[in-house]
């Protein structure tokens, strides 16, 4: 069983700075968990604390059912990939690959089984005997996975292993990692800042800001009910339009003038009464009349984009997107009355936590 | 554009005075140890003297203790190099990778340290010696210059084990290395060209020095080759011929090893200037 368990994990450096704050978190056995977060929130800092490659300053790490704070990152059963890729320069692939084995005294028969096993299934067979600078990023990064695979880890630690990547080849190579983890059903823990790259492959996300976990959820979760206003303009792109207001009597009133009504937008209709902020992402207003009217805006700048047409307008004072219709006509200066999907409004309190209200 | 054949001319002759004027002392010396007798000056211009001779040379081996200096040298100096080499590349490790109490303060000593000429620290060193007694020791002299010049290998070291990604030794630790192997496995290799000129320095510092081998050593019996060389020259009489021979032949083992290490001079003079 390789389930993970974080409970109450805390990393305070000697400065003071406090990286991650009470973090309890359990990874099922053979789940892919993605830590996403902008930088310096503590995404890395906690894979790191669960490789033992950073002392935990407070609570515990279980691995299976093993307490692992003392334990050497050796000896948990863990392979890691890094965004760097970390190869041994003066070692072949081959080298590479048989490193861990080798540490641990894998007979020499069973070593060469394993590595022309993960060779074939990287694809990598004709590079064994080549050494990493002969390589291409995304050769080394097949390398460094290979490393990983050869070690049969209860679990898999990715550290933003694509960061390095062109586009193109970050895309396949995400399509690679997903496949691989469907075909080994190995617990990961994959640390990314990317939004694209947590959405595809986490089947779970953690969200995190500031050293303190956002949002525990689905992918289709986390997007369609982000518990908090960060959330809500961390996952999606275009970011979440947000505008500011109040709501009153069932009604919420922009700032800007104009109200929405929130029969449709909670389960139980009960909104406290109150300054609030309205999310809305732009792929939920429309033009087409249907939905609740938002307001009459004037086009800054409109974008073609082929599949889509992006507008943007301003909005008591701020700037925002809508998502529209490839074929709607429209040019900077039109005006253009834009109404909400009933079932995208995403109230949000507003204070520092921003947490969501309906 | 190209350059003006005028101006690649003027170029060219340029360099090849300065070439001259570094090889022309050697090339001079070479031509005196051919000579008969002790000939130090000649108005034959030639290289090689019309009557050229190996008496010099056969000399050395056959009537001075020439090879008993030879391997009182190669004893110090194969001993400095290995000390310093093990302890910059442990020291310079510690210094890179660990923070502890005192760790910018000892930098800065050890930065200090290179402040001061070698003839400064000659009278201090020696008084420590001396109180230990170690004058007239091989350990002495070892001492004296493992501690001149550790401080720069230590701090080279330190440099060159910067440009080497820490990933790596966590790779290693997740392999199931420990820091100990982990540093012996993947930054120790790593580290090679850096080791070379740690192993150059040292060695140059103990082959070719002689202020402090003169002061150190008394017993004629345990003189390094340029306390022995120096005794071909008197006040009255020197023996230019057996001297320029002995100089000619100190030097091939340092251009031996300099040609033979110089790929790994260049790595490591030029490596971690970008980091990666």
């Amino acid at each position: 069983m390789s389930r993970v368990l974080l409970q109450n994990l805390e990393k305070k450096y000697p400065s003071g700075f406090h990286a991650v704050r009470d973090l309890s978190l359990e990874i099922n056995d053979g789940e892919f968990m993605v830590l996403v977060g902008p930088s310096g929130c503590g995404k890395s800092t906690t894979l790191r604390m669960v490789a033992g490659l950073e002392e935990v300053t407070g609570g515990e790490i279980h691995i299976g059912d093993r307490r692992v704070n003392d334990v050497a990152p050796g000896d948990r059963d863990i392979a890691m990939v890094f965004q760097n890729y970390a190869l041994y320069p003066h070692m072949s692939v081959r080298q590479n690959m048989a490193f861990g084995l080798k540490m641990r005294g894998t007979p020499r028969a069973e070593i060469e089984r394993r590595v022309g096993e993960a060779a074939d299934v990287l694809s990598i067979e004709s590079l064994l005997d080549r050494r990493p600078r002969e390589l291409s990023g995304g050769q080394r990064q097949r390398v460094a996975l290979g490393r990983a695979i050869v070690r049969e880890p209860k679990v898999f630690l990715f550290d933003e292993p694509l960061s390095n990547l062109d586009a193109k080849l970050r895309v396949q190579m995400r399509t690679e990692i997903a496949r691989l983890h469907q075909r080994l059903k190995t617990t990961v823990i994959y640390v990314t800042h990317d939004q694209v790259e947590a959405m595809t492959l986490g089947q779970r996300i953690v969200l995190m800001d500031r050293g303190v976990v956002q949002q525990v959820d689905t992918p289709m979760d986390i997007y369609h009910r982000p518990a908090n206003r960060f959330v809500g303009s961390f996952i999606g792109s275009p970011a979440m339009n947000f505008f500011p207001g109040r709501i009153d009597g069932g009604s919420f009133h922009l700032s800007g003038g104009g109200s929405i009504p929130l029969a449709g937008a909670s389960s139980n209709g009960q909104f406290p009464a109150g300054p609030a902020t309205l999310g809305v992402r732009p792929e939920d207003l429309t033009t087409d009349g249907e939905g609740l009217p938002l307001a009459t805006v004037t086009l800054d700048v409109v974008e073609h984009m082929g599949h889509e047409t992006m507008v943007h307008f301003t909005l008591a004072g701020a700037d925002h997107i809508a998502r529209l219709a490839p074929d709607i006509r429209a040019a900077p200066g039109d005006c253009l009355p834009l109404t909400v999907r009933p079932n995208a409004l995403h109230l949000f309190a507003d204070d520092e936590h921003g947490r969501r209200l309906n | 554009m190209r350059e003006p054949r005028h101006i690649t001319a003027l170029r060219h002759a340029i360099l090849l005075l300065f070439v001259a004027i570094s090889v022309y002392p050697a090339i001079n010396v070479f031509s005196i140890s051919l000579r008969p007798g002790n000939r130090l000056r000649s108005t034959d211009l030639a290289i090689i003297p019309a009557d050229w001779t190996f008496d010099s040379y056969v000399e050395l081996f056959t009537e001075q203790p020439f090879l008993r200096w030879l391997g009182n040298s190669l004893l110090v100096a194969t001993l400095v190099t290995a000390t310093g080499v093990v302890l910059a590349a442990i020291g310079g490790y510690a210094f890179s990778r660990f923070r502890f109490v005192g760790r910018q303060a000892t930098m800065l000593a050890i930065l200090t340290t290179q402040m001061f000429p070698a003839t400064m620290l000659l009278l201090p060193l020696y008084i420590l010696i001396a109180k230990l007694g170690l004058v007239n020791t091989y350990l002495g002299l070892m001492i004296f210059y493992t501690s001149t010049a550790l401080p720069f290998c230590v701090w080279q070291m330190k440099g060159f084990y910067d440009t080497i990604p820490v990933s790596l030794e966590e790779a290693a630790r997740i392999d199931g290395c420990s820091q100990a192997r982990a540093f012996w496995s993947v930054v120790l290799p790593l580290a090679t060209p850096g080791l070379v000129i740690t192993a150059l320095f040292s060695f140059m510092t103990a082959w070719s020095e002689y202020i402090v081998a003169a002061q150190v050593m008394q017993d004629e019996n345990m003189f390094t080759l340029p306390l022995g060389i120096k005794g071909f020259q008197a006040s009255l009489s020197s023996q230019w011929g057996l001297y320029a021979a002995a100089s000619i032949l100190v030097s091939i083992p340092v251009v031996v090893v300099f040609l033979l290490l110089s790929k790994y001079l260049v790595t490591g003079l030029t490596l971690g200037s970008v980091k990666e």
